[in-house]
């Protein structure tokens, strides 16, 4: 007789249906709430179509003169150019400066570009041509992205004129918008709000669910039960993984299909990288639901204490190069940071694993930290 | 026979000075319904969260079917049922659901004990398919009962299963509850309400964490020490008044419609407190001796 081992199986057998019918039962907690279910997937997709389309740093049909002094074959190539681009609306009807000044006070232009006489002539014999792109300032941004678009479109045309002459018109400088070269705003966003949106759904909700076993005392009458309050915490992450990973697919779904942003690296890896940041989610809100007592206090301490360090410091909004040191610093221990560098790193760069695992390294050893901390401080009593 | 629940010197202080539990002891035997009486903030949910291992004792001791609170919570946790003050189901599960869910997470089957819960699951039924935070509030007690019961507890703590609950339902409860105890489940329930107090086999009356009294409902009842007179006037105020300015009085005290009196005499003179009270110009007066019930008791031990 065997007694110890099958009295093991029936207790592994036990704990495994426990852990089944509390699984099933949080997912029916979150089916069943039609405001969870619309922020767990509807922020997402809601996210995505608004920097996608409105808050993107990204500006199309920007409407522009064009004061062509030369009216020569080069001027006209580069004009038809520039008005071929889904950036640019075409104002030909500025004659002159000074309706090119008023038309800039009134803001019914934004850029200007000027060719100067004799520009096919001095670009021919010179190899060097100047032209002038004017921009309203008013909207920094706005117009340091039109100029480059410009700078780009003639850099382009510069360098389909020297694949054909035997000497270079002028020497290429760097192309600037390395990895985006339509400068699609996207491309910056999209790991952004992957990172923002599994911090939400991942701290927020689980902190949040646990919370509310305690502030509605179902906790109570868990504790009293032989079911181990280890598997509690467990059984809260499991369905919060399996949604995240839902909401993973449907940004890339979005951003492949919707934002034109392929995903250049490969996808399983990305899908691996996501797991391991939602876990590193889950265990904060993990850490947080055994820190509070009352859902709001969990929710506002998820939202100040995780959303907004996210924002700062995941180089997602602001760059991290151009914060003093001590926020450099900082923003090392942002979870958050380390994931948006990965994933634009498999998204875009379409980089493999030996190029992110220094990153995969330091998110793992963020993760079991706050998982050994979250366990430790775990309570087998109210209080 | 072994006690069902042994209380020792038990203490618990909030905050370092908030004493809300000050040296309790008692012991409730096998199979019989225990109650602690006692009104709002008396610390009854902190003896009945340190019984069922939720809080940790700051002084004294407990067991619970032999095990020690402290110790072996763990046995503790497998083997009694607990139905915590507020409803503490899932509100946004079924009726079934709720019942299918602690079944399994207590490690049995709505099947197998069945006959438990079979009365008053009845009841519950026809709502089935109902979620939880739509039932009535007696219909919540029920299926919140039926949810503690569900693993065959050997010891069962409700903690104020009653308040808030139409008398109906009140009613109905005291006697699914007498119903348990004859399938030998040792019940330990807390009420703020008197008249439940005399549906227990034993009782605890209990106020600022101090226990004043254990005793049978009867026994506590019997060594009341003078004969209680119950007087009804339109004006209660004015009652109460002259009352209190009477030398003969002992004690008096609004009880309902009535005021309820003891006299220092032990056979006192009834024609001459009315005609007392005729000329206090107090009207209508109904004197008349009356029963002793257990608020009458808490009343004088608070006294005390």
């Amino acid at each position: 007789m065997n007694w110890p081992a099958a009295q093991n199986e029936a207790i592994k057998h036990l704990a495994m249906k426990q852990f089944s019918i509390f699984i099933k039962k949080e997912f029916t907690h979150v089916l069943r709430d039609r405001k969870t279910l619309l922020i767990l997937f509807g922020m997402p997709v809601v996210q995505i179509l608004i920097f996608g389309f409105a808050l993107t740093n990204e500006v199309k049909n920007a409407r522009i003169a064009i004061l062509d002094q030369a009216n020569d074959p080069a001027s006209h190539q580069l004009i038809t150019k520039i008005a071929a681009s889904k950036y640019f609306e075409t104002e030909q009807a500025v004659m002159n400066r000074r309706q090119m000044e008023d038309a800039f006070k009134r803001g019914s232009i934004r850029l200007a570009v000027i060719f100067p006489a004799n520009f096919n002539n001095e670009l021919l014999h010179q190899h060097n041509a100047g032209i002038q792109v004017i921009a309203d300032a008013s909207d920094p941004n706005n117009a340091t992205t039109l100029t480059s678009y410009v700078t780009a479109i003639i850099q382009d045309y510069l360098a389909a004129l020297n694949k054909t002459g035997q000497t270079p018109y002028r020497i290429s400088p760097e192309i600037r918008m390395l990895y985006n070269p339509q400068l699609k705003g996207a491309s910056n966003f999209v790991p952004g709000v992957m990172a923002l949106v599994l911090m939400l759904v991942c701290v927020m909700m689980t902190a949040v669910s646990i919370v509310k076993e305690k502030e509605t005392g179902t906790m109570e009458i868990l504790l009293v039960s032989s079911f181990k309050p280890l598997l509690v915490i467990a059984s809260k992450a499991v369905p919060y993984l399996m949604l995240s990973l839902v909401n993973v697919a449907s940004i890339l779904l979005l951003s492949v299909f919707v934002l034109d942003l392929p995903v250049n690296g490969n996808v399983f890896l990305l899908f691996a990288e996501s797991t391991l940041f939602i876990i590193t989610c889950l265990t904060l809100g993990i850490f947080i639901s055994v820190k509070t007592s009352s859902q709001q206090v969990a929710m506002l301490i998820s939202l100040m204490g995780m959303l907004l360090p996210t924002i700062l410091f995941s180089g997602f909004m602001f760059p991290i190069e151009n914060m003093p040191v001590a926020l450099q610093l900082i923003s090392n221990i942002i979870p958050a940071k380390w994931y948006y560098i990965i994933v634009k790193a498999i998204m875009i760069k379409g980089s493999g694993f030996n190029a992110i695992w220094k990153e995969t390294l330091i998110l793992s050893g963020i993760t079991v930290f706050l998982l050994i901390v979250s366990l430790k401080s775990f309570k087998i009593r109210l209080s | 026979m072994m006690e069902a629940v042994v209380v020792k010197d038990l203490s618990k202080v909030y905050d370092k000075d908030k004493t809300a539990v000050d040296a309790v002891s008692f012991s409730v035997e096998q199979g019989e319904i225990f109650g602690l009486i006692g009104p709002d903030g008396a610390g009854k949910t902190s003896i009945f969260r340190m019984l069922t291992t939720l809080l940790l004792p700051d002084g004294g001791s407990a067991t619970v079917d032999g095990f020690d609170v402290v110790k072996d919570y763990k046995q503790i946790r497998s083997r009694v049922g607990y139905m915590p003050g507020k409803f503490s189901l899932y509100q946004d599960l079924t009726v079934e659901e709720n019942l299918n869910f602690f079944a399994v997470i207590f490690n049995t089957t709505v099947q197998e004990n069945y006959h438990l819960i079979k009365d008053i699951y009845m009841q519950l039924e026809p709502f089935k398919t109902r979620r939880a935070g739509k039932l009535s509030g007696g219909m919540k007690q029920k299926l919140a009962l039926c949810c503690a019961l569900i693993h065959k507890p050997s010891v069962l703590f409700l903690d104020e299963p009653t308040t808030g609950v139409d008398p109906v339902s009140r009613k109905e409860f005291w006697e699914m509850l007498k119903k348990l105890k004859a399938q030998n489940i040792s019940i330990v329930v807390s009420t703020p309400y008197m008249d439940e107090a005399n549906l227990c086999d034993h009782i605890a009356l209990i106020q600022s964490g101090k226990i004043l009294s254990v005793d049978s409902p009867a026994n506590i009842v019997r060594s009341y020490p003078e004969d209680l007179y119950a007087i009804k006037a339109e004006n209660m105020r004015s009652l109460l008044k002259a009352l209190h300015q009477y030398n003969e009085v002992l004690d008096s005290y609004a009880f309902g419609e009535y005021a309820h009196v003891a006299f220092k005499d032990k056979h006192p003179d009834l024609s001459k407190i009315r005609t007392y009270l005729e000329q206090q110009g107090v009207n209508g007066t109904d004197l008349k001796k009356t029963e002793v019930t257990i608020e009458d008791s808490f009343i004088k031990l608070l006294k005390n």
